[in-house]
């Protein structure tokens, strides 16, 4: 057991040295500054987060990251729920669902701050929208396949409606709320920087834009590697071990 | 009013595709007299569980009316149902499983007397996929017990065991019943079953179920576990 866990850890780490050699064979081939080496990119890294500019952008993305992505649960959850247990709202929501799914997500942004204006809050419900039917389409097959057994007996025993989401449905529902935040987090915040490059004044996506301007190759992999580093971390610390304390009762 | 009626007219399952509507219960009255121990007997397929769905409020859907007696205090009867698969929370331990259904202001002492009474104590943290079928069974007793019934509600509960562990939970559920008693209407297709534990036998007709015959259970309490009274008793009554 462990020794098959130290050999997946060997595994991982010799895969990653591998794709920096290749990353530093490119850059050497190339000898452009259009492809930094990857000890010039974390200069650049260290020297930005020491004048505090990096971990400020890559704070106020994650803050906006983080406000669409409980707008999206908590929204595309109560629907998907609704949809999952009242078959004529499914039927008639469905071909509005399909759409909204389909929307490119540039399409949203742009209709938000057309609408809405460049605000704070409009960035954040653009980012939300994408997500949202996602979120729905996941919750909508949980909660079609609950436990008529279960409800049941929440019923015969008076759990009332509080009692019973807690302790029955949501418990249940669980695999599908982590699955729907994984796949979350990693369309949202890809979405995020789109949102900033269109419309904000800072933040991770405004940051790209601002180098991209300037041909600013290596600030622009080091802040997205920075920022895929804490989207990393969130998903290790976080969910994963929310997704293993789910499934603690299980055989 | 002292017991409870079960009038029910007809009750009908509509069609669905291919399929023909059913007629699962039709013309089927009796009477529960309060703390009285009823076994409804019958095939497989004649209803029974469906009747217990409607005693239970789960099913509305049919003609026909069933009578409780209701207190000032509470106008709602407190029901322990006892289904036929243990219906435990997977995610929740066998000890928070039973503690769930205490209403509110009930003593939570009630959940460890339970727990001891069917040998759950120390298994109190474990959750249900970890536990026998026996044992599921038993904290599904404890469970109907823990809400302190007016009627308990019972649909073939120790089916799919062994012979021995059923008979370990049947004299289980006398032992408990007689500590705590209270009115049970219990579903079996067994008649060994349902002589060994019934004060009276309610045998229902095959499909749509309706009363066929009644009778009460001669045999005193304290023989109830004579498997050679209980096999003479059968072949003089059925």
């Amino acid at each position: 057991m462990e020794s098959s866990g130290l050999r997946i850890i060997g595994i991982r780490l010799l895969s990653f040295v591998a794709l920096v050699a290749v990353w530093q064979l490119a850059a050497t081939l190339a000898a452009s500054h259009l492809l930094p080496s990857p000890a010039a990119v974390i200069a650049i890294m260290s020297t930005e987060i020491a004048r505090g500019e990096l971990p400020f952008h890559v704070g106020i993305t994650l803050a906006r990251a983080g406000a669409s992505f409980v707008v999206a649960m908590v929204i595309g959850g109560a629907i998907g729920i609704a949809l999952g247990r009242v078959a004529a709202l499914n039927q008639f929501f469905d071909g509005w669902l399909v759409l909204f799914l389909n929307i490119p997500a540039l399409v949203t942004i742009v209709l938000c701050y057309v609408w809405f204006g460049l605000g704070e809050s409009v960035a954040i419900a653009a980012v939300a929208i994408n997500k949202i039917p996602n979120v729905v389409v996941t919750l909508r097959e949980g909660s079609r396949a609950l436990s008529r057994d279960n409800l049941e007996m929440a019923a015969v025993y008076r759990f009332g409606r509080w009692k019973t989401l807690r302790h029955v449905v949501l418990p249940e529902l669980f695999p599908f709320i982590i699955a729907a935040a994984r796949s979350g987090l990693a369309l949202i915040w890809k979405i995020v920087l789109v949102v900033e490059l269109l419309g904000r004044s800072n933040g991770v996506g405004f940051q790209i834009y601002l180098f991209f301007s300037l041909f600013d190759v290596a600030s622009i992999l080091a802040y997205t590697i920075a920022f895929v580093a804490v989207i990393q971390l969130i998903e290790f610390t976080i969910l994963l071990p929310l997704d293993r304390r789910a499934a603690r009762w299980r055989r | 009013m002292s017991e409870i009626v079960v009038d029910i007219e007809v009750k009908r399952f509509p069609a669905m595709a291919s399929m023909q509507h059913v007629t699962a219960l039709k013309g089927l009255r009796f009477s529960v007299a309060l703390g009285e121990f009823v076994c409804v007997l019958g095939p497989s397929g004649c209803g029974k569980t469906t009747l217990l769905n409607i005693v239970a409020g789960l099913d509305r859907d049919y003609k026909g009316q069933v009578i409780m007696p209701g207190s000032s205090t509470a106008p709602d009867p407190v029901l322990g149902y006892v289904f036929q698969s243990p219906r435990l929370l997977p995610w929740r331990t066998v000890e928070e499983n039973i503690h769930l259904v205490l209403r509110s202001g009930q003593d939570a002492g009630i959940v460890d007397e339970l727990l001891s009474i069917t040998g759950l104590s120390e298994f109190r943290n474990m959750y249900p996929e970890r536990l026998s079928a026996g044992m599921s069974r038993r904290a599904a007793l404890a469970r109907a017990f823990a809400v302190q019934p007016d009627l308990l509600l019972m649909d073939e509960p120790f089916v799919s065991l062994d012979e021995s562990t059923a008979q370990r939970l049947r004299k289980l559920l006398l032992e408990i019943w007689s500590r705590r008693p209270t009115t049970v209407l219990f579903v079996t297709h067994d008649t060994r079953e349902a002589i060994m534990l019934a004060d009276r036998i309610i045998r229902l007709t095959p499909s749509p179920g309706s009363v066929s015959t009644m009778f009460d259970v001669g045999i005193p309490r304290q023989q109830r576990s004579d498997a050679e009274l209980i096999e003479a008793w059968r072949n003089q009554h059925f």
